[in-house]
């Protein structure tokens, strides 16, 4: 086939997930972008009022408020924590499963799974209804009935933290299990005949061999925990007492729908991007260190 | 440390991990008494299927997991023809701009579509001016949404299993005489069907799971909301039917549990087969 005739067929195959991309992708992301840029309030969506060209006043705006600093702040917090538990607890479990009989690694798999596996508003209702104050079984256990755990902002936090981490470890544990049973035995025994210690080698082969999998597990980590929505939405009541448990997505969310500022959300949701963005080039950069070729 | 010490520790991890979903199920089957008791007990000696009952007529669950069922199904439907012409075009030509659109595949995997909450919900009315179906209210809107956030993602995945059928045969059923349309459909269709499975799972459990656009779209016609928002209308500040919610999470949870266990091995292999590429 010619070269154009290559270029001409394969923009057919394509034009389907182009529609779909460029239509509800690449077009919402321009519309994000200029919606940021108005005075975008309910008589403009209902009422036909003129749209008053802003600039860049909504991100002033943003900018001087002390709540989006102490929302930014939080988020980012959030996100640490949900991480860097998520990633211990992945890491811990992985190792442990390397160790342990078939059907014990089994049920470890098959338990993860399900937490893997529970939709996000389900596992967040349980876990409100495990902690609930009066009839939780984990107050029950602790003996402290009637304590409520969203009640106080931090205690809140952390039970949604918890959640998170809950339904995040698997897709980690998982997938440094893989990396570690893929390192070819003949490496470990070399390094064992060489007469390194576990830990030595656990620490000079096994984790430089690891590397770019731990990479690409932290990144999609940060990616994923810095956007939690329904968590937080379901287990705080759409962002606590006062909005104290906010995170970005909900503060966008609440600003653009239930305070009907829609060019405040989006310039909110332009914030939310950029930084994710910005997140995204290092995960460019650390998947083609691994070896993955565009 | 002994092994059975590990071994042990792993079995009580497992168990606090599983503890949830059993707490779920358990309550589930509660009577109501035992729900609201102020000393709950992890067991129960009356199960029943009361909260069941309650969900499904007093809440309308049926119907609202049948819309569920439907969004998931045509989105993975969809994106499943979709993505498989995406990728073969992506790995079978060499074209121009075939770099740049792999690079703009991968940037927009990262946009985080919750951003994207404002523009959709004015693109979706105004779509719905013009067709229905597809706008806020209706199901259509969220089988859009959900069709182009799973598709980056579905199309980067199947690429790796595209190149991995060898251009040979290709070749071959040319010579064989098959037309470009039956080699597409007969041979390389086939071919990629386990990578074809890891990515439909993904794009059925986002669809299911989602609750944002769900909440963002569907705003008055109570008919088409979706399970993860019914089971919200549930949970009210004070007066829980915990039964009820624990009924409808169950229901909720038992069809991704399914798939999941169903495909795990394949989808495990199908990561492979992606991060491989």
């Amino acid at each position: 086939m010619t070269a154009k005739g290559q270029g001409r067929t394969a923009f057919a195959y394509l034009a389907p997930a182009l529609l779909v991309l460029g239509g509800l992708l690449a077009y919402p992301i321009y519309q994000l972008v200029l919606i940021s840029l108005y005075d975008y309030g309910q008589e403009q969506v209902s009422g036909g009022a003129p749209l008053e060209f802003l600039g860049l006043g909504n991100y002033q705006n943003l900018l001087g408020n002390q709540q989006f600093w102490g929302v930014l702040g939080q988020t980012v917090a959030f996100a640490a924590v949900c991480v860097v538990g998520t990633l211990l607890v992945g890491a811990f479990l992985a190792i442990l499963a390397t160790r342990v009989r078939t059907w014990v690694r089994m049920t470890l798999f098959l338990a993860a799974l399900g937490a893997w596996s529970t939709p996000a508003v389900a596992g967040s209702t349980i876990w409100l209804f495990l902690f609930d104050a009066n009839f939780g079984f984990v107050n029950e256990v602790l003996g402290i009935q009637g304590f409520s755990w969203t009640f106080d902002k931090w205690t809140a936090f952390g039970l949604v933290a918890a959640q998170v981490i809950w339904c995040s470890f698997p897709f980690v544990m998982v997938t440094l299990f893989a990396g570690i049973k893929a390192i070819p035995g003949e490496v470990l025994e070399a390094a064992a005949l060489d007469g390194a210690s576990a830990f030595r080698t656990a620490w000079s082969v096994t984790l430089p061999l690891l590397k770019p999998i731990i990479l690409v597990v932290t990144i999609q980590s940060i990616i994923w925990d810095f956007k939690v929505f329904t968590q937080i939405y379901v287990m705080t009541n759409g962002g606590g007492i006062a909005g104290r448990n906010l995170v970005l997505n909900v503060y966008a969310y609440q600003q653009a729908f239930a305070a009907s500022e829609y060019g405040l959300g989006a310039a909110i949701g332009v914030v939310m991007t950029v930084l994710l963005l910005g997140i995204t080039m290092f995960y460019l950069r650390a998947l083609r260190r691994s070896g993955e070729v565009l | 440390m002994k092994r059975w010490l590990t071994e042990g520790l792993v079995l009580i991890i497992a168990a606090v991990v599983a503890f949830p979903l059993f707490w779920m199920v358990l309550s589930a089957f509660k009577p109501e008494d035992e729900i609201i008791s102020a000393d709950p007990v992890p067991w129960t000696t009356r199960p029943t299927l009361d909260s069941f009952t309650r969900a499904l007529t007093v809440a309308n669950f049926g119907r609202y997991f049948m819309n569920s069922i439907i969004v998931a199904l045509i989105v993975v439907a969809l994106s499943i023809l979709i993505s498989f012409l995406a990728a073969t075009a992506l790995t079978r030509f060499r074209f121009r701009s075939r770099t740049t659109l792999l690079i703009m595949l991968l940037v927009v995997q990262m946009v985080p579509v919750e951003a994207l909450t404002v523009p959709l919900f004015f693109l979706m009315r105004s779509v719905g001016d013009s067709v229905p179906v597809f706008g806020l209210n209706h199901l259509g809107s969220l089988v859009l949404v959900h069709l182009a956030f799973s598709l980056p993602f579905a199309i980067w995945m199947l690429r790796g299993f595209v190149a991995a059928v060898p251009v040979e045969l290709e070749e071959a059923a040319t010579l064989d005489g098959a037309s470009r349309f039956r080699f597409l459909w007969q041979v390389l269709f086939p071919l990629v069907a386990p990578g074809l499975v890891a990515t439909s799972v993904l794009s059925f459990i986002h669809a299911w799971n989602d609750f944002l656009f769900a909440k963002t779209f569907i705003i008055s016609a109570v008919e088409n909301q979706t399970l993860p928002l019914a089971l919200q209308v549930f949970v009210k500040p004070d007066q829980n039917d915990w039964g009820a919610i624990m009924a409808g999470s169950t229901l909720m949870t038992i069809p991704v549990l399914i798939f999941f266990v169903l495909v795990q091995r394949r989808l495990v292999s199908g990561l492979a087969g992606a991060v491989k590429g």
